[in-house]
């Protein structure tokens, strides 16, 4: 019973998994890339660890993993921020279909 | 169910195949970052899936001290980006 | 005071670490986290009395689960942007003033809508979040800042001030 449901949750992890790959590929411009990316593959991440918390039960490898998830939430979203940052500060302009953008002014 | 798990471990696997792609492809510096990132997170889903497989748990200290030092590598490459000089 | 929480705190994550308590593993837990809150507790909160008033856990739970909820949603709505064929994006830049006041806060608060997708926080400058957004749905800061922060600063205001 807790196999089965642990290979749903990692089914689901990894199609959140697919869907950021498909994200990389087909989005514009850098930014974009970054949104659909890095969120999706997170949240696919953290599902497969799920998996492995209901597999191995309340043992050493399920705290491991119950302890990986906020280290991951954590690291990568700060990682994000400091990507999308400097790549504003690297001077990459902004996609063609964007509309908006009001940072230009609060960094000069 | 074994059977299932393995096809699941070939498809993440593919996956970093595809953002291989974008590493060795990406028009531009960020873009390449973008994907050794993505490329870092999808590694820990790799381990944590031979964890189970194999029913080992220190496949997961590795898949931990994978997500760490991925996240200091992006950090540096992000201050370089800036322009920065890594000691300010 | 702030060392002993330090200490204590970094010794649990030691024992759910390595999850055996024998002898040995207890004295190389000790010195490390003898070590860690002598070099990092400069980092670590002013007031540690808040850590132990359990209504803030309370709102933290609650907090959790509608961040998950939002989490799902969302990522619901940027696979469909994906994954359509004429990819319905408009990217931009957008201001949004907030009203939380202390560090850690502000912190928590772009933590939450960069982990939320379709935003990403670039920077924070005194009481203003940049955003990048991948559909900006009106150019009007009164209608969008409800949109982006309103689910969350309640929540946080709550939790730590």
């Amino acid at each position: 019973m807790n196999s089965m449901i642990s290979l749903i949750f990692i089914t689901i992890g990894i199609l959140f998994n697919l869907l950021g790959c498909i994200g990389i590929i087909r989005l514009p411009d850098t930014y974009n890339r970054l949104q659909a990316a890095t969120k999706a593959v997170t949240l696919g991440c953290c599902s497969i660890l799920i998996g492995v918390i209901f597999h191995f039960g309340l043992s050493d490898a399920g705290t491991k993993a119950l302890i990986a998830i906020p280290i991951l939430f954590f690291g990568s979203t700060v990682a994000a921020h400091a990507l999308i940052r400097g790549t504003y500060h690297f001077g990459i302009k902004l996609g063609g279909k964007s509309v908006k953008d009001d940072y230009k002014d609060a960094v000069k | 169910m074994s059977n299932w798990l393995n096809i699941l471990l070939y498809i993440q696997i593919g996956l970093c195949g595809i953002c291989m792609y974008r590493i060795i492809r990406g028009p531009t510096i960020p873009d390449r970052m973008v994907a050794v990132d993505i490329f870092g997170i999808l590694v820990v889903g790799v381990c944590a899936i031979i964890s189970i497989q194999t029913e080992r748990s220190y496949i997961l200290d590795i898949g931990i001290a994978w997500i760490i030092l991925s996240f200091i590598g992006t950090l540096t490459l992000a201050k370089y980006l800036t322009g920065k000089k890594l000691n300010e | 005071m702030r060392y002993v929480t330090v200490f204590i705190l970094s010794m649990i994550f030691w024992l759910m670490l390595t999850f055996e308590f024998k002898v040995p593993n207890l004295i190389v837990g000790t010195v490390a986290s003898i070590i860690t809150s002598a070099v990092f507790t400069r980092f670590f909160i002013q007031n540690v009395y808040k850590l132990i008033q359990p209504h803030r856990y309370f709102w933290f739970i609650v907090y959790l689960f509608v961040f998950i909820w939002e989490c799902i949603k969302a990522n619901i709505d940027v696979a469909y942007r994906v994954l359509h064929p004429a990819m319905p994006i408009r990217p931009g830049i957008v201001k949004v003033k907030t009203t939380l006041k202390s560090d850690l806060a502000k912190m928590l608060l772009a933590n939450s809508i960069t982990m939320t997708p379709g935003t990403i926080s670039v920077d924070i400058i005194d009481d203003y979040l940049y955003i990048h957004w991948i559909y900006i749905s009106s150019e009007d800061p009164e209608v969008y800042t409800p949109i982006i922060t309103g689910a969350f600063e309640k929540y946080i205001k709550k939790i730590i001030e």
